[in-house]
């Protein structure tokens, strides 16, 4: 181990309170270590409802830990993402941490190349730049081009979630964390997904993933984590 | 790109009516530079009192609001003088009010709106008023054989975009925005709020965004006031606030619409 951390995760705890529901306490997992190094990619592992979605957005500040820390460097130093001002959420969204969603977001209207050229555009890229960008990872991605200025709504789940990556990788951020990055993408266009993934942590990206698709793990983890055995006490 | 410097302050921000009645109660945030902020809460919730109190328009009976007023640092708007606190409003702040009728001129044609806001900022050069304000009308999607008719004669959507437009034309730094997008039919109000989003990015404008409406705040704001009996019961990032609302209420909220 030579690369320095980029993510570190201390004691993370993730219990949801149901106030709809009478109270109801539901424990998604607790005690929660684990690092991944500039360059590195952990796989996120268990069962369907073992909390891995809710381990990624957690770290993402989607979701509010119960308890725990989650260090991340950014600007050079070293940040606690979990008790960082909203503020400070954003500007680490903005500058260190990509996130791929299991599903796309779609908004109304907005074609497939403008969603993913706003992700360069809010890192700072020119509109023409961030555009020529889009496209070409698009074109990456085997998106047809009729397609490119359609906003996604009525694409097919593997045509979103090409946009969804494009999106996500379209910058190089230091830290990248994906949920079911090629769940819904027929081979030739995993293959196109997982050398941008691979190109990414070449480039130095440190990686956290959920990906059932055993070949895919093998080819982009380094290590695994089993999010299963992490489960609170209810 | 982030600028240390707060934009805008509210500090225990409250206002109680002449009858005792609770308008809002220590309300305290910050926003800076081209920030969005939203504030939602069922009717009553205090919403709308703390926006005039906000934007100026309501003294609040406690607390302060601050703004960085010509750039020279916070200053408590209400200790302003008028004539202070009224350039302030002309030059640096934009009020969205809910009905366009009570922030357009009716009897004033399209184009004219428009205008009439950039002289109201000093701009004398007729031929330049006339082309920002056609600019304008054009960014919001009014075509042009249609910027010398009165308002009355559009359509409430339409009137909308007018006074986004007018608004937007003087380049304030903060907007006040009150259910932009209330009482216009669903598929109106999304092309309105694409239409916000696309300006809100491109200008940098900071603003505070007060609505009812779920889909509407996690379309423009970057954080996310829930506010209850006057009172804010939460306070996050819009997403986490929505995805994972921690107080009783906010959770209520959120369960009670479909998918925001
Ligand atoms: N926002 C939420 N509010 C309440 N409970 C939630 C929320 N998100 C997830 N959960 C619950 O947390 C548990 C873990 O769900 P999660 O989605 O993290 O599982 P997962 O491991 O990603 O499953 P899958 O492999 O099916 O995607 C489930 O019981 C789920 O119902
Ligand atoms: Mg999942």
């Amino acid at each position: 181990m030579t690369a320095e951390p980029m993510l570190t995760v201390n004691g993370l705890a993730k219990t949801f309170v149901l106030h709809t529901q009478n109270g109801v306490r539901l424990p998604v997992f607790a005690n929660v270590d684990f690092s991944v190094a500039a360059g590195q990619c952990l796989a996120l592992t268990g069962p369907s409802g073992a909390g891995k979605s809710t381990l990624l957005r957690s770290l993402y500040a989607n979701y509010l830990p119960s308890d725990g820390q989650i260090m991340v460097r950014h600007r050079g130093r070293m940040l606690d993402l979990a008790s960082a001002e909203p503020r400070q959420q954003l500007e680490v969204r903005r500058e260190t941490i990509g996130f791929v969603s299991q599903f796309l977001r779609v908004i109304p209207r907005i074609p497939a190349e403008v969603i993913v050229a706003e992700a360069a555009i809010a890192g700072g890229a020119s509109p023409e730049d961030a555009l020529a960008a889009a496209r070409e990872l698009l074109r990456r991605l085997n998106l047809p081009e009729r397609l490119w200025s359609v906003p996604p709504a009525t694409f097919s789940g593997g045509e979103q979630q090409r946009v969804n990556i494009a999106r996500g990788l379209i910058r190089p951020f230091p830290v990248l964390l994906l949920d079911e990055p090629t769940a819904s993408l027929d081979p030739v266009n995993r293959r196109g997904a997982v050398d941008l993934i691979l190109a990414a942590k070449a480039a130095g990206a440190a990686v956290v993933a959920i990906c059932h698709d055993e070949d895919v793990r093998a080819e982009i983890a380094d290590m695994t984590f089993d999010v299963s055995s992490y489960k609170a006490a209810a | 790109m982030t600028r240390s410097e707060p934009l805008m302050e509210a500090a225990g921000v409250g206002h109680i009516y002449a009858g005792g009645q609770v308008g809002c109660e220590d309300v305290s945030f910050r926003l800076y530079p081209g920030e969005v902020l939203g504030i939602v809460g069922e009717s009553g919730s205090g919403k709308s009192t703390l926006l005039s109190c906000l934007a100026g328009a309501l003294e609040p009976s406690s607390g302060q609001v601050k703004f960085d007023v010509g750039r020279q640092g916070l200053r408590d708007v209400f200790q302003l003088s008028e004539p202070e606190r009224r350039l302030l409003m002309r030059t640096e702040w934009g009020i969205v009010r809910q009905n366009p009728r009570d922030g357009l001129r009716m009897s004033v044609s399209a184009g004219g709106n428009v205008g009439e806001r950039l002289m109201a900022v000093g701009e004398r050069h007729y031929g330049q008023i006339r082309d920002q304000a056609l600019d304008w009308l054009g960014r919001v999607e009014i075509a042009a054989d249609r910027v010398d008719h009165l308002p009355r004669t559009f359509s409430g959507g339409m009137q909308q975009r007018v006074q986004i437009a007018r608004i937007l034309v003087s380049r304030p730094r903060l907007v006040f925005m009150d259910e932009p997008t209330g009482g216009l039919d669903v598929s109106v109000q999304a092309r309105l709020l694409d239409l916000l989003r696309g300006l809100v990015r491109d200008l940098g404008v900071a603003a505070v965004v007060v609505t009812h409406d779920l889909a509407v705040v996690r379309l423009l704001s970057d954080r996310l006031m829930v506010m209850r009996h006057g009172r804010v019961v939460e306070h996050g990032l819009t997403d986490r606030v929505l995805d994972d609302p921690q107080h009783p209420y906010s959770q209520l909220l959120v369960s009670s619409v479909l998918q925001a």
